[in-house]
């Protein structure tokens, strides 16, 4: 339990890797790193799909990432509708990706591809829980 | 370029809003057509493929009820999905199953009544379209996705919205002449016009896309009947054979992609493996259907199917190369951003019309010179799956 309060609205109860809600609260984006392999994932994973291992542990992920493409929403799916205008976005830290809105503040004509952004926890008015990406 | 499986039947319904009938009438309209188109009866039949894109049907495991309406009970039943590209993975299915002497005639029917669920639950399902997980939960939908790819593509390769608009400009052209096209009207760059107040397609719905950039939805079906080599000859006069098949998945989860800008890689994969099986390259198609979803997933097609270099693709539009006149006609039936994209029977649908082309039987979208290899690129998702055909007489 406890991922229902994940995002905007949440569509899944469930998952081993609940506890990125609670690392988000604490104020860490974390994604998830096999202890057997070291390969690395975002999002998290309870089971590493490179050498099948279910022994995984948490690790922060990176501050200085660049832009690597964006859209803003201006219609959106049912539950979503008041946030619109709204901007989604990909996220490159090099050797790890991470996908995710992007902050309010950033006005969507200032949104550039390349430009140099980081990634922070949000927590929403309802007390929803999610990440976003802000400009750095 | 063994001839072991050919086509001996293509059917296809009108693509339209508000189907008058339920999906069992739906698909009979597409598999009458089909079984006459063949010549045959439901006797020579073996087994029966359906596929749709499950979040539309109220019916559970349609294939049984399907099967059954078309008369093709006692033999055996299967239902197969990868959302948009449902009825290319029923044929690649099909294809083995005959390769492997299990069957000899294999009904293939893709069909999808995307009205049947109201508005509001469709615009929620289409939501939870990918990763309900993590990406979901950001507020996602279809358009926004591709908006992604077209934002990285537009950044790096030169591409306009002008050529965006001109594959839909191209695909007006093509809609208009295809009678079962759900869109008839043709497009103008007036209709693109942000200060034309009377313009249709250029408010945006998830920039850099447009209303224009985006498919219709619409009610489908279409029927592709497969046979080994014994029964095509025996049953038809312009069998057309499956030269090659290529097939790939991706990373649902945008985090895990490769390179944006350089389109889907789905796209790539199935292709390279098709065409290494049919022993041909991109050179030998002589006409084409691509997964034209959006307006840049045509233009990321081209690239991926090798019509042009990567980052290049911008010139077939500029050049008009995609036309039929053209040196690789493209969605010369309208393509799915005016036939409409009921998902389960798009890719029956590009099948039927490449079918027709290679028999010299498209009528007013026939392209010249008499072609002898045709292609179908159909792609469920966001390049979540990747299926690419290829034909041949």
């Amino acid at each position: 339990m406890g991922f229902e309060k994940f995002g905007r609205r949440s569509f899944t109860g469930m998952t081993k890797t609940a506890k990125f809600v609670d690392l988000l609260a604490e104020g860490k984006v974390e994604g998830t790193v096999c202890k057997q392999c070291g390969a690395k994932f975002f999002p998290p994973r309870a089971d590493c799909a490179s050498c099948l291992s279910k022994d995984m542990d948490w690790f922060e992920m990176p501050k200085k990432g660049k832009l690597e493409t964006f859209t803003i929403a201006y219609y959106a799916p049912f539950g979503f509708e008041k946030d619109c205008p709204y901007t989604m976005g990909v996220v490159d830290f090099g050797d790890i990706k991470l996908f995710a809105r992007l902050a309010n503040d950033i006005k969507p004509e200032d949104v550039k591809v390349g430009m140099d952004v980081s990634v922070r926890p949000l927590t929403y008015e309802d007390g929803q829980i999610s990440f976003e990406i802000f400009k750095s | 370029m063994a001839k072991d499986v050919a086509v001996i039947g293509v059917g296809q319904t009108y693509f339209v809003r508000g189907y008058e009938g339920s999906i069992r009438e739906l698909a009979f309209e597409a598999f009458r057509e089909a079984m006459q188109d063949a010549g045959i009866t439901q006797k020579d039949v073996s087994a029966s493929i359906f596929c749709s894109a499950p979040e539309y049907d109220k019916q559970r495991s349609p294939a049984g009820v399907l099967a059954e309406y078309l008369g093709l009970i006692p033999q055996p039943t299967f239902y197969i999905e990868t959302v948009c590209s449902s009825s290319s993975s029923g044929v690649k299915v099909a294809y083995s199953m005959i390769k492997a002497g299990l069957h000899d005639v294999v009904v293939v029917l893709g069909f999808q009544k995307m009205s049947e669920i109201t508005s509001a639950e469709s615009q929620e399902r289409m939501g939870r379209g990918a990763d309900i997980q993590w990406e979901a939960p950001f507020g996602t939908m279809m358009p926004a996705y591709y908006a992604l790819y077209a934002q990285a593509y537009m950044a790096k390769n030169g591409l306009t919205h002008d050529d965006l608009m001109n594959v839909r400009v191209k695909s007006g052209t093509y809609g208009q002449i295809n009678e079962r096209a759900v869109y008839r009207k043709g497009v103008k760059p007036a209709d693109f016009d942000p200060n034309n107040p009377d313009a249709r397609m250029a408010g945006a719905v998830a920039w850099p896309l447009r209303v224009g950039d985006a498919c219709a939805n619409a009610d489908g079906a279409s029927c592709v009947i497969l046979a080994n080599a014994e029964k095509a000859k025996a049953f038809s006069k312009k069998p057309v054979w499956i030269l090659g098949i290529g097939a790939a998945s991706e990373a649902v989860n945008m985090a895990a992609r490769p390179d944006f800008s350089k389109g889907l890689s789905v796209g790539y994969a199935a292709a390279a493996e098709a065409y290494k099986m049919a022993g041909i390259t991109a050179k030998d198609v002589k006409v084409a259907e691509v997964h034209d979803c959006f307006t840049i997933a045509e233009i990321m097609a081209y690239e991926g199917l090798g019509f042009a270099p990567m980052g290049e693709g911008k010139q077939l539009i500029r050049e008009k190369a995609t036309y039929k006149e053209g040196r690789i006609p493209v969605n010369v039936d309208g393509g799915l951003l005016s036939k409409g994209h009921p998902i389960g029977a798009t890719g029956g649908s590009q099948i039927r019309t490449i079918v027709l082309q290679l028999r010299d039987e498209a009528g007013p979208m026939q392209v010249p010179g008499n072609p002898d290899i045709g292609l179908v690129h159909n792609v469920g998702g966001v390049g979540l799956y990747g299926n690419v055909t290829i034909f041949g007489r």
